[in-house]
């Protein structure tokens, strides 16, 4: 057992973070979360330049290293809240292609986005919020030698920068039986999308009206009716990938927080001799640690296809929704009035710790999936 | 990264299995009264001994059997899910053993590690006192220099195991200086030395776990000094880390044992489709899981070329209060039955666990450690 990342990964690491200092600096994510879109492409093509749109894509479709080296990339981009389609591209669009997508699928638009050249993101929820199976209620029914879909798709991140869209709908049953996906193309005629106004200014999250949309027969991936499995798998990678980007915030806060207790003086005294302040920290700390460990070896379990990938990376979500909640509410108690501020950052990983915990299910969605693992 | 376990662990992994399902004995933590409850776990770490799993990455040369921190982790992985007891042992195989490895000479660590692993010898910390604890340098016990021996006068408090121990892990003052971390000894004392009293504190679960030790005039050859006289802080130091560090992992399989134990707990109960239930259990597996993964990679760094750091004190600091948790949660959903009898088995575990935020280290002890030695913030004292 090793469990670490290797010198290449901590090199990676080095140079991610290097890169977000410079290109996605606060001043940056500022204006990009202030912006119509939410993201610059410009920046984008420098990530693809980079290579980070390959981590973790099979070769064959021009990818590069392993999940394990995405995992690394993205608790950089959590690090410096990097606004725009990364997370939505590289952790959840790319699971649910390479787990189900036909093999003319995955040529296609996973070699895109190895190359920088697409950007996709995955359409799950609806009203409910829900992340199960009996939660899909949108309709895909066969028509004119193609299909009809009709129902609407919420909290759909990043759906405007997104040159595909992998859509869950049901074509039969209930459950997890009859889940079918499509791969939708550009914005065909009966989509309507609505931006909603949202508490993470750094994310873009949509609603998506589908009113008779004419999908072809080429649009479904892989088979009909039996989705539910591959897309399980999907949203295991999915969830593994989102801790990753939490546990790069939930370091960031614990930083700046240890950071300005050390040089914020009250009573003539750094904060941080108070052992109020100092154990509000060490929490902070043991919080972080736990949260990582929990987040690296699901990742790890995604990578290995282990048999417990499915309880590690529930585990991982329970454990990092809680911590990085806790972890940033704390930070901004630790900063006092400054961290309350619109000027100061620690809102901005207070409103991602809240947007992160809700997706792909939270802390109580998790736990009670461990609770069906524990046989309870 | 890699969890993967090698056909050679594979295999040590099928045998540990095969052994501890013939071998491990099922009876219930805090069973019967406490003299058999310690012969019992006697003669479990003997045999434990006998079959080559206990003290197995020792030296050989000592009775170890020299082998990798995987095979240890596997091990502590079997005897979780075989349900099995620790062995009795705990402080001499947590803190002892490591302490004589690291700064005992040759004729020591062959005099003491094997009938430590076996179980003969029993072995208990003398380190607080009444007027010492969390602040353990304002200790006051003496020893004395008498050219080949010292005489130690004073007092210990809260020593476990010190009525059946051979064997006690002493901190004590040769002189005073400016720095109380200076002027410390650190002593392997004979239990059985003419003018030690042994009484026994009765402590909350009504049993007499732990004791105070009188020392008066106690004669302690100089063979029997750990690391150098005068120099006893550093030689406590490694006691310290290895306390939290190692047995931290031993530690985060004990919270492993405690997790799927509430977790029949509550299927007995018929309490399994209770969702505040489910929710509370899944959620103490979790941070049970988390505990145990922290402990890997504090295995790792320690395996790339460290030593345990002040990180193992994250491992004690988060056990201690899950497993407060855990039995307040064990007792909670046993309703009324919580408050009569044994609790539904689990009285003494709930009444044990209030001093695990206090031994070994206190949780706010701990939370200082972390705050200035991992996050370097100011110190408070």
């Amino acid at each position: 057992m090793d469990f670490a990342f290797s010198q290449e990964q901590e090199m990676l690491r080095r140079s991610a973070r290097e890169f977000l200092a410079k290109e996605c600096s606060p001043k940056v994510v500022r204006r990009l979360m202030e912006s119509a879109d939410g993201y610059d492409q410009a920046l984008w093509k420098k990530i693809a330049d980079l290579g980070w749109t390959a981590l973790g894509i099979p070769e064959e479709y021009g990818g590069v290293g392993t999940f394990l080296d995405l995992v690394v990339v993205l608790e950089e981009a959590g690090r410096a809240l990097l606004p725009g389609p990364f997370f939505s591209t590289m952790g959840l669009a790319v699971p649910a292609l390479v787990e189900a997508g036909t093999e003319a699928q995955k040529k296609e638009v996973l070699s895109a986005i190895a190359a920088g050249s697409a950007r996709a993101t995955l359409a799950f929820t609806e009203p409910s919020g829900r992340w199960d199976a009996g939660s899909i209620g949108l309709t895909a029914k066969q028509s004119g030698g193609g299909w009809r879909l009709d129902g609407v798709k919420v909290f759909v991140p990043d759906v405007e920068a997104a040159d595909y869209i992998v859509v869950v709908a049901r074509t039969r049953g209930e459950g997890e039986e009859g889940v079918t996906l499509f791969l939708v193309q550009d914005k065909p005629e009966g989509m309507a999308v609505r931006p909603l106004e949202t508490l993470d200014m750094t994310r873009r999250w949509s609603e998506i009206r589908f009113d008779g949309v004419q999908l072809g027969a080429d649009a479904v991936m892989g088979a009909p009716d039996k989705a539910w499995p591959r897309l399980k798998r999907a949203l295991e990678w999915a969830t593994s990938a989102l801790c990753a980007e939490m546990v790069g915030g939930v370091q960031k806060v614990l930083e700046t927080s240890t950071e300005y207790a050390k040089t914020r003086h009250q009573f003539g005294k750094p904060i941080g001799i108070y052992q109020a302040v100092s154990h509000k920290l060490a929490d902070m700390l043991v919080l972080s640690e736990s949260g990582r460990s929990a987040t690296y070896y699901a990742a790890w379990t995604v990578d290995a296809d282990a048999p417990d990938r499915s309880l590690a990376s529930s585990m991982a979500k329970a454990y990092v929704s809680d911590a990085y909640r806790k972890v940033a509410g704390d930070g901004i108690q630790v900063h006092g009035g400054i961290g309350f501020t619109w000027e100061h950052d620690m809102h901005l990983y207070f409103k991602r710790a809240k947007s992160s915990e809700v997706t792909l299910g939270d802390a109580t969605f998790h736990r009670e999936l461990v609770a069906q693992a524990l046989d309870l | 990264m890699d969890f993967e376990l090698s056909d050679a662990e594979k295999e040590f992994r099928d045998e540990v299995r095969a052994w501890l399902k013939a071998n491990a004995p099922h009876d219930a933590e805090g069973g019967g009264d406490l003299k058999s409850f310690i012969e019992r776990r006697r003669a479990w770490q003997k045999k434990l001994f006998d079959a080559g799993y206990v003290g197995m990455t020792w030296p050989e040369e000592y009775g170890g059997r020299g082998r990798s921190f995987m095979d240890q982790l596997i091990f502590n992985d079997e005897m979780i899910l075989a349900h099995a007891p620790e062995p009795i042992n705990v402080i001499g195989l947590g803190m002892g053993g490591p302490v004589v490895i690291a700064h005992g000479n040759d004729a020591q660590k062959k005099r003491y590690l094997e009938p430590l692993l076996s179980a003969e010898e029993i072995w208990c910390q003398g380190f607080s006192e009444p007027n010492a604890g969390s602040d353990l340098s304002g200790l006051q016990t003496r020893a004395e220099d008498q050219g080949d021996h010292y005489v130690v006068n004073g007092q210990k408090v809260w020593t476990t195991l010190a009525h059946v121990a051979k064997w006690c892990m002493l901190l004590a003052r040769e002189r005073k200086e400016a720095n109380p971390r200076d002027g410390l000894t650190y002593l392997l004392v004979d239990m059985k030395s003419p003018g030690i009293e042994v009484r026994p504190l009765v402590q909350i679960t009504g049993d007499a776990e732990f004791n105070e030790i009188f020392f008066k005039d106690v004669k302690v050859p100089k063979s029997q000094i750990l690391g150098e006289a005068g120099q006893g802080w550093v030689v406590a130091m490694t006691t310290l880390l290895h306390e939290r560090g190692t047995l931290g992992l031993a530690l985060a399989t004990r919270a492993q044992i405690t997790a799927s134990e509430l977790a029949e707990h509550s299927r007995k109960l018929g309490l399994g489709a209770d969702p505040l239930v489910r929710q509370k259990i899944a959620q103490h597996t979790i941070e049970a899981r988390a505990l145990q993964l922290n402990g890997y990679r504090a295995v790792t760094s320690v395996k790339r070329g460290g030593i345990p750091g002040p990180e193992g004190s994250i491992l004690k600091l988060m056990w201690s209060e899950l497993n407060q948790r855990m039995t307040e949660t064990a007792m909670d959903i046993a309703g009324p039955a919580a408050q009569v009898g044994d609790g539904d088995g689990w009285k003494y575990q709930f009444l044990r666990s209030r001093a695990n935020t206090i031994e070994a280290g206190t949780s706010e002890v701990l939370r200082n450690i972390l705050a200035e030695r991992v996050l370097g913030l100011p110190r408070s004292r």
